[in-house]
């Protein structure tokens, strides 16, 4: 390879390390946050003391996610540029104004209310205090609609004319733009997959702790909220990624393709491969396990309807479909044992055996993280099905980086990578240390050290009523 | 006719104030940590700026985000330009947020996180710093891409304007300190308040005259008839400010030492402006060069005007909240 196609396969690879790491915690962080807004509100609401310790023991965690969030996001509004400065030049005056719209709507409001919500209960009443809880999480959300509309853009480009100096302009209507094609279905399926993440998050802590006491009105608590959730959310889940998945065929036929593995067209009935090992050298599935027709059932709803292959995209057209191949069954697979959690703690309940359950309890734990993995190997499949473009059918990846020298991407790559591991590294380990101490009656402010409990969250006061 | 990129000019030039006015005291706090006492001090120092950090951080991702949107190309040549010192602002800026949270976490390996503090505020304002300089020294441009080296901003002019700025932003953490602190610790941010003032002095001179020497359009701008009446206040001011800066200092007042520090600060980005206006890259590119479209800027001017004087109501609010002496044991 020459130097050129080092730097821009390095600067890949750095961009794909820092999302991804950077996604794990906006995905804990959207959900936990409107989990913390509805602890307050009913602890505001009933006077419930375990409401309150849940709140406290939850808002340690979220200060601790958040922040690697906020640095980690930091990163990527920059990297655009350093590394995707074509990219950045072409289409900024399209996906510059979404982000900036994101920094003014949401990170503003998100940051201006953090430190009323971790240190301010004292300083302003309850009241106030919940309403700056509700602002976080309703930044949260802004956060998400803004960040993943310039992302369906580049999908779904529409609502743009091409300038004489090869930008990309905006046309007559913004909304266009904004509410382009794939928008609505990946907000939907993203939120969703965010809030089903810290469900599961939510319900390992409290199967953890159910295994060790069953009494523990903390765990009870939060495992049977968790578990609501899981049941009810889960089957919405599979529905609307089952949408996101026909509008992906509509405008993105070649990544639907990679996702099946079809590498031949289906003139009558297109199976559904289950399993199999992509073999792109040879543009088949080797050892492939599958159900006949029932690809073009799913996607077409008719058992006989024609489905095209790879066969009918051009070669460098094509994204890589191994990996698509393999992130999408992961992710499949994870969807589907979520659904089953969630209709085995229904059935726990309605048994009465939802806190005594000790296989559904080991079941809810080892699924604790499955939320994260969904959620990244979902994004692999429909960030590496995007290429080999940036924006997408009319911008190549290999045109959008910068001229780096490959050395300097090398660089910096290896020092994300040894600060990422060593910093978040770090704050991962922090977290768990939390998640492995049980809710407590008397759930300690913000902080364990005397210094902010006696001071800025004074334990008293904020426990005041607080008692279960 | 209203020319929006000029009103787009200035807006990404406040949110460059806002950024240095409100994120320079508490990157300066993470260069004099070390400094303080290890315990109640430091405790002290942190939860001075804990529940606004993130905050105040949020001004440098408009700044990021407001020169995408509104100067496409500006960004485009301008981040791979000043490669390696953004990534080491990044970096730094990681190591130096998760801290707050750390220390509190993990007494254990409390001396680790504040020196990441330490470590992570230093490279960050240094590299803010290099920043400045090597844009101010010029870079290669041809076409709309940047088409110099990757070493290309490293010379003694901008490692000069780096070590400067961590001496300006160590004096405002000195000023806060002096207005949020009691006692033993804020006797000693006085007294650093007092040296970093002169230390700045010095930068700011040395600074300003080998920016003379850098481009004819800055000679010109700063040393031509009749301009000169008008650009010798600068330095005019500058002395008057630092007269006042002392003079408060020494009555012992609490918040003004930090508006005067910021008044010098504010006397800098001026010179700045009379240096490059009206370019964007300096002696490169024009504002008008790497302007957006209309559409673009219109599309985000509304939502700005609309929001920049809520966010700054509602942030003014958040600190309104934590006014006060912090003392040892959080806020008053």
């Amino acid at each position: 390879m020459i130097d050129q196609e080092w730097a821009i396969l390095l600067a890949r690879v750095q961009f794909a390390f820092t999302i991804s790491f950077h996604f794990f915690f906006p995905a804990f962080t959207i959900g936990l946050a409107s989990f913390l807004a509805v602890l307050e509100g009913l602890w505001l609401k009933t006077g419930k003391g375990v409401y309150a310790n849940l709140y406290r023991y939850w808002l340690k965690i979220f200060s601790i996610v958040f922040a690697m969030g906020v640095v980690s996001g930091i990163v990527m509004s920059y990297q655009i540029g350093t590394n995707w400065s074509v990219f950045s030049d072409r289409a900024g005056p399209i996906i510059g104004p979404l982000m900036a719209y994101e920094v003014l709507t949401a990170f503003f409001l998100e940051a201006g209310f953090l430190g009323v919500m971790l240190f301010g209960i004292n300083k302003v009443g309850r009241k106030l205090h919940f309403t700056a809880t509700c602002a976080v999480a309703v930044g949260t959300f802004i956060s998400a609609f803004w960040i993943l509309s310039v992302n369906s853009w580049m999908q779904t480009p529409t609502g743009y004319v091409m300038g004489a100096n090869g930008q990309f302009l905006p046309g007559e209507s913004w909304t266009a733009i904004v509410f382009n094609p794939s928008f609505p279905y990946r907000l939907v399926h993203t939120v969703i997959a965010a809030y089903l993440t810290t469900a599961f998050a939510v319900g390992g802590v409290g199967a953890w702790h159910l295994l060790k006491d069953r009494s523990n009105p903390g765990a009870r608590k939060m495992f049977s909220m968790a578990m609501w959730m899981a049941a009810l959310v889960a089957p919405i889940q599979i529905f609307a990624g089952d949408m996101h998945g026909l509008n992906t065929l509509e405008h993105q036929p070649a990544k639907v393709m990679a996702m099946e593995g079809h590498f031949e067209s289906h003139p009558d009935g297109a199976p559904l491969i289950l399993f199999g090992i992509p073999n792109s050298a040879e543009k088949r599935v080797d050892y492939a396990i599958e159900i006949p027709k029932a690809s073009s059932l799913i996607l077409k709803h008719d058992l006989n309807a024609p489905l095209a292959g790879l066969d009918t995209v051009p070669d460098e057209d094509q994204p890589p479909v191994g990996i698509i191949f393999w992130s999408f069954r992961v992710m499949m697979g994870l969807g589907f044992a979520m659904l089953g959690i969630g209709l085995w703690s229904l059935i726990a309940r309605w048994r009465g055996s939802l806190y005594s359950s000790s296989p559904l309890h080991r079941a809810a734990l080892v699924m604790g993280p499955s939320g994260f993995v969904a959620v990244l190997a979902g994004w692999i499949t429909t960030e590496v099905g995007r290429q080999p473009f940036t924006v997408y059918g009319l911008m190549r990846t290999a045109e959008s980086a910068s001229p780096l020298d490959a050395p300097a991407v090398a660089i910096s790559l290896l020092a994300f990578v040894v600060v990422y591991f060593a910093v978040f590294g770090a704050g991962i380990w922090y977290v768990l240390r939390l998640m492995k101490k049980p809710p407590e009656a008397h759930e300690a402010a913000l902080d364990g050290t005397p210094v902010r409990t006696a001071g800025i969250t004074p334990a008293p006061a904020v426990i005041e009523g607080a008692d279960t | 006719m209203i020319d929006l990129t000029v009103i787009w000019a200035a807006i990404i030039g406040f949110a460059i104030v806002a950024y240095v006015v409100m994120d320079g005291f508490d990157l300066g706090i993470g260069i004099l940590f070390p400094l303080f006492k290890v315990g109640p001090d430091r405790d002290t120092a942190m939860n001075s700026i804990a529940p606004v950090w993130d905050g105040n951080e949020t001004w440098l991702v408009l700044g990021g985000g407001g020169l995408l949107a509104a100067f496409p190309l500006a960004y485009a040549i301008i981040l791979p330009a000043l490669y390696a010192p953004l990534v080491a602002m990044l970096l730094g800026l990681i190591l130096r947020g998760v801290a707050f949270e750390f220390r509190w976490r993990d007494p254990g390996h409390r001396a680790l996180w504040d020196v990441a503090f330490t470590l992570g505020s230093c490279v960050a304002t240094f590299a803010q710093g290099v920043t400045l300089g090597a844009l101010l020294q010029g870079i290669t441009v041809e076409g709309r891409a940047y088409a110099g080296g990757w070493w290309e901003w490293l010379s003694p002019f901008s490692i000069l304007t780096g070590f400067g700025l961590m001496v300006g932003y160590a004096l405002l953490g000195a000023c806060w300190i002096n207005w949020k602190a009691e006692g033993d610790l804020q006797r000693q941010a006085v007294r650093y308040a007092s040296r970093l003032g002169i230390a700045l002095l010095l930068v700011i001179a040395v600074v300003s005259l080998m920016t003379l020497t850098l481009e004819a359009q800055y000679y010109a701008r700063w040393l031509a008839q009749p301009g000169v009446l008008v650009t010798a206040q600068v330095p005019l001011l500058t002395l008057i400010v630092t007269v006042m800066f002392y003079r408060s200092l020494k009555r012992q007042k609490d918040a003004q030492p930090f508006f005067w520090a910021l008044a010098l600060f504010g006397l800098c980005i001026a010179g700045l402006g009379i240096s490059i206006w009206p370019d964007v890259i300096p002696a490169r590119v024009t504002i008008w060069e790497a302007a957006a479209p209309h559409s673009s800027q219109v599309f985000l001017l509304i939502g700005t005007g609309l929001l920049l004087p809520v966010i700054i109501t509602y942030t003014a609010w958040a600190y309104w909240v934590f006014r006060g002496k912090v003392g040892q044991d959080g806020y008053h």
